[in-house]
């Protein structure tokens, strides 16, 4: 059976095709303003990139904040669903899930046979977000993608104290105004969402082995923070960032 | 257009309704004409005793209740604004930042409460109550008189029931030098029956809830509570209370619920969202299920037991100082899981109302309490009862999904 699972998440819209039962392409677009188009034309891309003709035949599952636009999709199901079934397919023996995405961040709880036992959201808050990075990245105008190596060079992290975003940016520009080393801020800045999502992974109930999948995952520089404040080591997959729709693609086995 | 009704949501509907509707707008009538009737008026707080006011024919009137229409009508912003233009934060709750704004604007739905003569505050629900009214008295310079309830952690002692019947007398002390005339103790009696009779009916009316299909929601009782609210202790409250009760038995017989397809029944903690009480309802439904009991309206009955019919005014030291948002967690947490045995519910929906303090605090322990005693899932929603600027759809809209997913895959056992 071939299914598609298709993430349309705030920031980015991610597809994973699945035939006879593995994973036969992934890939990732900028969601863009209209989150239906960006759903078209992945799904499209996708197909074309992995050679496949004859979309008809796919049973697909739409997942992430814009799981309702994807019109050509059978089912909608939200992203706790789709992210536990996406985790259990990276590594069939995870119980706990953190996964950080760009507008929310959740930790999801799992039973042995994988089904979801509790799950949390952050609050409305950006802060421990990928939006809080990507602030914090144009605050200190350095290419997000950096942040990972750079903070692994800090000798002494700055501590962030603000709960909220925008009264961090400020207290991150007071930082680089004092000349403190960059490193050390953005070490800093990771420390602090590692001390907000650890709070959200206990209020979930933690449990191991975890996993840590959504896009904020390929930043070393936040697993390691989160692993310090939960005490616990994390797998990261290098699918992370599919998690979520190659769990939509695992579920869109199930429909008839 | 002549449009056909649907039949399907006609049989529905509760006929109820129309006759609650007539009543309230007839006793906002009476309110606002109350300086030609020469009737005096008292602002009063939710969890306040108004059965006193109800025996001295003064007209009790809930800033509360009007904080909750103005926020049914979404006029809640404009008037938090306004607050908060004035140098009230907006951490203050919304209730009281839309009710001290409306008050020289003349705004909200009904164009502003009529004037007290006198505010009755009970702090039984919170502590904001005590400086809003005092705010007001201010404003509208007239007297106030506080009931101070002491918190309640475990147990009701002998000094605090001491403290609190003391206060009792003093307040009808104060009624009676407000209205220039001696209380008649015999329409006590008769207004404390009343009271306590339109109470059992209210939980009665709750109860029917058990059944399945729950013939009302927590949306409709959300509704059908403010007669509890506003006139308990009068006759018009027992007679339409009966009325509801015989529908909802009816409805029972008829096997009519709330919801088209009931399969999950759900209970729901905390205020209303007012602004949003029908996408909610909505948004349930299409998911099957029904919010089957609350513990919001179920605490205008509550604290029955402690009350005595025969001897109104001496009891009522108890039973308004034992009521849900003036006793300890723990207590909090086994009326919820009472609850959750009672009307078998599935799961637990607590809204985090970021207006209300004593309501919102201990929810995150709740919520362990049940998941360590009934291993229920549960769900919270962040927003805030009248003030929509905290509401957010989206990420609502999805944790609603992904806790309906939750509930049904427990069911189902895949
Ligand atoms: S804080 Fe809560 S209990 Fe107090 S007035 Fe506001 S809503 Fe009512």
């Amino acid at each position: 059976m071939d299914t598609a699972g298709i993430d349309i998440g705030s920031i980015t819209a991610k597809a994973a095709l699945f035939r006879n039962g593995k994973i036969a392409a992934t890939k990732l677009i900028f969601t863009g303003y209209n989150s239906e188009a960006a759903g078209e034309k992945l799904f499209a891309e996708i197909l074309r990139d992995a050679g496949i003709a004859g979309a008809e035949k796919f049973k697909i599952v739409a997942t992430g904040y814009g799981r309702a636009s994807v019109s050509f999709a059978d089912k909608a199901i939200t992203e706790i669903s789709c992210h536990a079934a996406g985790a259990r397919y990276l590594n069939d023996k995870i119980r706990f899930i953190i996964d950080i995405g760009g507008q929310d961040s959740k930790a999801i709880l799992l039973d042995e046979q994988g089904k979801v036992k509790n799950f949390v959201m952050n609050d409305k808050c950006a802060a421990g977000t990928g939006r809080f990075l990507e602030v914090m990245a144009r605050a200190l105008e350095i290419n997000l993608d950096e942040f990972g190596t750079i903070s692994g060079q800090a000798k002494n992290p700055s501590p962030i104290s603000s709960l909220c975003t925008v009264f961090a940016e400020s207290e991150v520009i007071s930082l680089i105004a004092k000349g403190m080393a960059r490193e050390d801020i953005i070490a800093g800045i990771h420390e602090s969402i590692g001390a907000r999502v650890a709070a959200l992974a206990a209020r979930a109930g933690l449990a191991k082995p975890a996993m840590i999948t959504g896009g904020v995952a390929k930043n070393a520089g936040v697993v390691k923070a989160l692993e310090k404040a939960l005490g616990l080591t994390l797998e990261v997959s290098p699918h992370a960032q599919f998690a979520g729709a190659i769990g939509a693609a695992i579920l869109a086995q199930n429909l008839s | 257009m002549a449009e056909g009704k649907d039949p399907e949501k006609e049989k529905r509907k509760i006929k109820s309704v129309k006759k609650m509707k007539a009543i309230m707008t007839k006793y906002y009538k009476k309110a606002k004409l109350a300086w030609l009737t020469r009737k005096k008026i008292a602002w009063i707080t939710s969890g306040g005793p108004v059965e006193p006011l109800i025996a001295m024919n003064i007209i009790p009137v809930y800033p509360e209740n009007h904080g909750a229409m103005i926020g049914a009508s979404k006029m809640g912003v404009d008037l938090c604004q306004k607050a908060e233009a004035m140098g009230y934060s907006s951490d203050l709750c919304s209730y009281a930042r839309s009710d001290i704004s409306c008050a020289p604007a003349k705004g909200g739905p009904i164009g502003g409460l009529p004037k007290p003569n006198m505010l009755i505050c009970c702090n039984n629900i919170c502590g904001t109550v005590l400086k809003w009214y005092e705010v007001q008295a201010r404003y509208f310079n007239v007297p106030l008189f506080i009931l101070d309830t002491p918190f309640c952690h475990t147990q009701f002692t002998q000094e605090a029931r001491q403290y609190v019947k003391k206060q009792v007398e003093e307040y009808i002390l104060f009624l009676e030098k407000v209205c220039k005339k001696k209380m008649d103790h015999d329409r006590m009696k008769e207004v404390g029956r009343l009271s306590v009779e339109a109470q059992r009916l209210w939980q009665a009316v709750l109860d029917t809830a058990q059944n399945r299909p729950a013939p009302l929601s927590a949306f409709d009782a959300f509704f059908h509570l403010a007669l509890i609210v506003t006139l308990r202790g009068t006759r018009q409250a027992v007679d339409y209370y009966q009325e509801l009760l015989a529908e909802m038995k009816q409805r029972v017989a008829d096997g009519i619920g709330a919801i088209p397809n009931e399969k999950h029944r759900l209970l729901w903690d905390n205020l209303p969202i007012w602004y949003r009480t029908r996408w909610l309802s909505q948004k349930f439904a299409a998911a099957d299920a029904c919010l089957v009991a609350d513990t919001y309206t179920s605490a205008w009955c509550g604290a029955l037991q402690y009350i005595d019919e025969n001897n109104f005014l001496e009891s009522m030291a108890e039973g308004y100082s034992r009521i849900y948002l003036n006793i300890g967690i723990d207590e909090m947490a086994r009326q919820v899981i009472q609850m959750i045995d009672k009307y078998k519910a599935d799961g637990l929906v607590m809204h985090s109302n970021r207006s209300c303090k004593p309501y919102s605090f201990g929810q995150l322990d709740i919520q362990r309490i049940v998941r360590e005693e009934r291993g229920l899932p549960s769900l919270m929603i962040e927003a805030d009862m009248v003030d929509e600027r905290f509401f957010s759809e989206s990420q609502i809209d999805t944790r609603i999904d992904a806790f309906m997913e939750v509930v049904r895959e427990r069911k189902s056992g895949i």
